[in-house]
C-alpha cells in the first residue's frame, strides 16, 4: 500500500522507475548496436546522468520506449519488455532474446527510496551492462552487417516468450525491493538456433542485395514495429522524424567479414555471405541443441512470471518459417573434441542455379577452421562438382555425397599423428581389421604341438635329472 | 559482522590468465565503485558519474565491461601481472589464487595501527592448462569465453542479493570506506593478494603477499 509512503517519496520512486526503465532500454539496445560502447567518467556530477552512470541517450530509442510505455510505469502485471531479434537480408527473422523489466508484489516498506533504492537501481544497471555482453546475442550483434541485422522491439504489458523456441534459458540480472513492489530484471534467451529459410525449396533465381523492409504484423497486442539496432535509421517505418543524433558514437559496421569459416564446436550461430549468385536457400539443419549453452542460472527465484513456451508451430506458421530439420549426422557435432573437425561439402546441381549457402557454425568469424555445409534433402547429389573449386578454400577433405540427409564426413580422429605411421587411424583400422589368426591358436596346429610335446617329454625329463644339482643350487640362491 | 566470501574457479591457458583475471576483477569492481563524492554543507554530498567501456579480449572470445578509469585499470593490471609472473615462476603445475578483498578501516588509538576489517572477499582460483595444438587453443578460446560468462552471471547474482555494504560515510570517515585516491572514480577500499599452490595443493613458502593499497602504514 502507498499509505506508508510519503508523497515526496512516491513521486521520487515513480521518477526513478521511469528513468530506470528508459535507461534499461538504452543499455540493452546500445549493447546490440554491434560495437564497443565507451563513456567517460566524470568526477563532477553533471546533474543529467541518472543513477550516476554515464549512459548516453539515443533519441529514437528513448522515443520508442516512451511510446511503448505510453505514460504508464512498469508495475505489477505491467512489464516492459525489449525483444531482440535477428533479421536476414532475405527477410527471415528469429527472436533471440527478451529482456523483461517486471514488478512483483513483494514490498520492502522500510527501504529508503531516495537513497537505497536509487543506489540499488544504479547497481542493477551496472549488472545489466555486464550481462548484456554475456548472452549469445551479443556476439551475433557484433557481427551484424550486410547479411543480417539485429532489431529491437519494445512492448509493454504481458511478457511474450513464445518466439524464443524450445528450451530457452533465463538469466536474472537482479532485483531491487521498493515500498510498492520488487523490481526484477531478467533476460530469456534462445538456445535453439536452428534456422530454416522458408524459401529453401524454391528454384527461383538468386535474390541479391535486397533488404526486405517488410515487418510482419504481429497478432499480439501492444505490438510495435521492429527497429534496427542502428541509430542511423531515419524512422521510415513509422514516418516519425527524430531529432538528429548528437552524440559522437561510431556508426554501426556495415562491412561483413569474409574470413575463413569457423569450426563446428559450439552452438553459436553466425552467418557468412552467400556465394556469389547464391539464393537464400539451403539453410543448414538444426544444430545439436542438447545443452548447447552452458549459461544456466541454477534456479529462478523471485517472481519472474514467464509464459509457458508455446508450441513452435504457431509462431513459425505466422512467420512462414519451416520447423527445424532433423539434426544431421551426429558426427558433425563434435563439440568438445579438441582436434576433430568434420566437414561436409555439398554439391549443387549447377543446372538448377542453386548454390550452397555457407553457414558458419561456431561463434568466431575470424578464426580459421573447418566448415559445415548441409544440403537440403531434396537435392540429390553424387560426387560434388564443386569439390574441386571449393577444395582450395578448405583444409579438410570431403567424402562423396549420398542422397539422404546424412553426409559422409572424413573423420579426423583426435590425437592422430602422422609421424609414427604414415596413415591415419581410420586407414590403420581398416587395414588391420582382419588380421590372420595366431598360429598357436588354431586347432590343428595346437593338436600337433601337443603330440610333439608329449613325445619329447621323456627326453626332457632325462636331461633335467642329469642337471639336478644345478637346479638345486639355483633354488638355494633364491632363498 | 561476518565477511562474505565468494570463490570463482577458472581453467585457462597460460596466455589467457591476464585477460581472464582482468575480466572478473573489473566486473566486480564495476559493481563496487561509485562516482567521486563531493561533500557539501549540512552533511549532504553529490556523486560523480561513472563511465564504462567495453574491452574485447585478444586470447579469449569474450568482452567485458569495466569502469572508465585508467588509474584503476593500471592498478589492476599491475596486480594481475604480478600474479601471472608468480604463476609462471612457480613451475609447471600452474595453480594459484588471486583474491580481491573489500575492507573498512577502523581507526584505533595510538600505538595501535588501524584495523582493516574485510566485508567481502572474492577469490579466483586459477588452473593453468597447457594445450598441444592450435585446434585445442581455438576451442579453449571459446570454452573459456563461455566459462567467464558464467562467472559474470555468478558475480551479478551475488551482488543482487544486496547483502552488507558499508554505510555511506560522513566526510571525515570517507577514507575509511572508500579509496579516494583516484581522480575519476571511487571504489570501495580494496586490496588484491595472491598465492601460488604447489603440486601438493598446499600453500608453500612461495606465498607472497602484495598489498596494492597499503593500509597498515603508521
Amino acid at each position: 500500500m502507498d499509505n506508508d509512503l510519503s508523497p515526496q517519496d512516491k513521486k521520487d520512486l515513480d521518477k526513478f522507475i521511469k528513468f530506470f526503465a528508459l535507461k534499461t532500454v538504452q543499455v540493452i539496445v546500445q549493447a546490440r548496436l554491434g560495437e564497443k560502447i565507451c563513456s567517460s567518467s566524470s568526477s563532477s556530477p553533471t546533474g543529467s546522468d541518472w543513477f550516476n552512470l554515464a549512459i548516453k541517450d539515443i533519441p529514437e530509442v528513448t522515443h520508442e520506449a516512451k511510446k511503448a510505455l505510453a505514460g504508464q510505469l512498469p508495475g505489477i502485471g505491467r512489464s516492459m519488455c525489449v525483444e531482440i531479434s535477428l533479421k536476414t537480408s532475405e527477410g527471415d527473422s528469429m527472436e533471440l532474446e527478451t529482456w523483461c523489466l517486471e514488478m512483483n508484489e513483494k514490498c520492502d516498506k522500510d527501504i529508503k527510496v531516495s537513497y537505497t533504492v536509487y543506489n540499488r537501481l544504479s547497481l542493477l544497471l551496472k549488472s545489466l551492462l555486464a550481462i548484456t555482453r554475456v548472452t549469445p546475442a551479443y556476439k551475433l550483434s557484433r557481427k551484424q552487417g550486410h547479411d543480417y541485422v539485429i532489431l529491437y522491439r519494445i512492448y509493454f504489458g504481458e511478457v511474450q516468450l513464445a518466439g524464443l523456441g524450445e528450451g530457452f534459458q533465463t538469466v536474472r540480472v537482479g532485483l531491487v525491493g521498493t515500498p510498492t513492489g520488487t523490481i526484477t530484471l531478467s533476460c530469456a534467451y534462445r538456445t535453439n538456433l536452428a534456422f530454416m529459410s522458408t524459401r529453401q525449396f524454391e528454384r527461383t533465381g538468386p535474390i541479391m542485395g535486397i533488404i526486405i523492409d517488410h515487418f510482419v504484423e504481429r497478432p499480439f497486442p501492444n505490438t510495435g514495429h521492429m527497429h534496427a539496432c542502428d541509430y542511423r535509421a531515419t524512422g521510415e517505418e513509422d514516418g516519425v522524424g527524430y531529432p538528429g543524433v548528437e552524440d559522437s558514437q561510431e556508426v554501426c559496421t556495415t562491412s561483413f567479414s569474409t574470413s575463413p569459416p569457423t569450426q563446428l564446436c559450439s552452438s553459436r550461430l553466425s552467418y557468412q555471405p552467400p556465394m556469389p549468385g547464391a539464393a537464400d536457400l539451403c539453410y543448414p539443419a538444426a544444430l545439436n541443441s542438447t545443452n548447447p549453452h552452458q549459461m544456466v542460472l541454477p534456479g529462478k527465484e523471485g517472481g519472474v512470471p514467464l509464459m509457458p513456451p508455446q508450441p513452435c508451430h504457431g509462431t513459425q506458421a505466422e512467420h512462414g518459417r519451416v520447423s527445424s530439420c532433423p539434426p544431421a549426422d551426429p558426427g558433425h557435432h563434435l563439440s568438445g573434441s579438441p582436434s576433430t573437425g568434420g566437414e561436409a561439402k555439398t554439391a549443387c546441381r549447377p543446372e538448377a542455379l542453386e548454390t550452397t549457402f555457407t553457414r558458419k557454425v561456431g561463434a568466431f568469424v575470424n578464426k580459421p577452421s573447418t566448415q559445415v555445409r548441409v544440403h537440403p534433402p531434396e537435392s540429390p547429389t553424387t560426387a560434388s562438382p564443386l569439390h574441386g573449386s571449393l577444395h582450395s578454400q578448405d583444409s579438410v577433405d570431403s567424402a562423396g555425397q549420398t542422397q539422404d540427409d546424412f553426409v559422409m564426413v572424413d573423420f579426423k580422429p583426435a590425437f592422430s599423428k602422422d609421424d609414427l605411421l604414415p596413415m591415419d587411424l581410420g586407414t590403420f583400422y581398416r587395414e588391420f581389421q582382419n588380421p590372420p589368426q595366431l598360429s598357436s591358436l588354431s586347432i590343428d596346429v595346437s593338436a600337433q604341438s601337443m603330440a610333439e610335446d608329449l613325445d619329447s617329454l621323456p627326453e626332457k625329463l632325462a636331461i633335467y635329472e642329469k642337471n639336478i644339482d644345478e637346479f638345486d643350487a639355483f633354488v638355494d640362491t633364491l632363498q | 559482522m561476518n565477511c562474505r566470501s565468494e570463490v570463482l574457479e577458472v581453467s585457462v591457458e597460460g596466455r589467457q590468465v591476464d585477460e581472464a583475471m582482468l575480466a572478473l576483477l573489473h566486473t566486480i569492481l564495476l559493481h563496487r565503485s561509485t562516482g567521486k563524492f563531493h561533500y557539501k554543507k549540512e552533511g549532504t554530498y553529490s556523486i560523480g558519474t561513472v563511465g564504462t567501456q567495453d574491452i574485447d579480449c585478444d586470447f579469449i572470445d569474450f568482452t567485458f565491461v569495466r569502469v572508465s578509469s585508467e588509474e584503476l585499470d593500471r592498478a589492476i593490471r599491475k596486480a594481475v601481472g604480478e600474479f601471472k609472473e608468480a604463476l609462471s615462476n612457480s613451475g609447471s603445475d600452474g595453480m594459484g589464487q588471486i583474491s580481491l578483498e573489500f575492507y573498512q578501516k577502523k581507526k584505533s588509538r595510538w600505538p595501535f595501527s588501524d584495523e582493516c576489517i574485510p566485508w567481502e572477499v572474492w577469490s579466483i582460483k586459477v588452473n593453468v592448462v597447457n594445450l598441444a595444438n592450435e585446434q585445442e587453443r581455438q576451442i579453449c578460446r571459446e570454452k573459456v569465453g563461455e566459462k567467464l560468462g558464467e562467472k559474470v552471471i555468478n558475480i551479478v547474482e551475488v551482488i543482487s542479493r544486496h547483502e552488507y555494504l558499508p554505510k555511506m560515510p560522513t566526510q571525515s570517515e570517507v577514507d575509511n570506506v572508500f579509496d579516494t585516491s583516484l581522480k575519476d572514480v571511487q571504489p570501495y577500499l580494496y586490496k588484491i593478494t595472491y598465492q601460488i599452490t604447489d603440486s601438493l595443493g598446499t600453500s608453500v613458502s612461495t606465498t607472497m603477499r602484495r598489498l596494492i593499497k597499503d593500509t597498515l602504514a603508521l
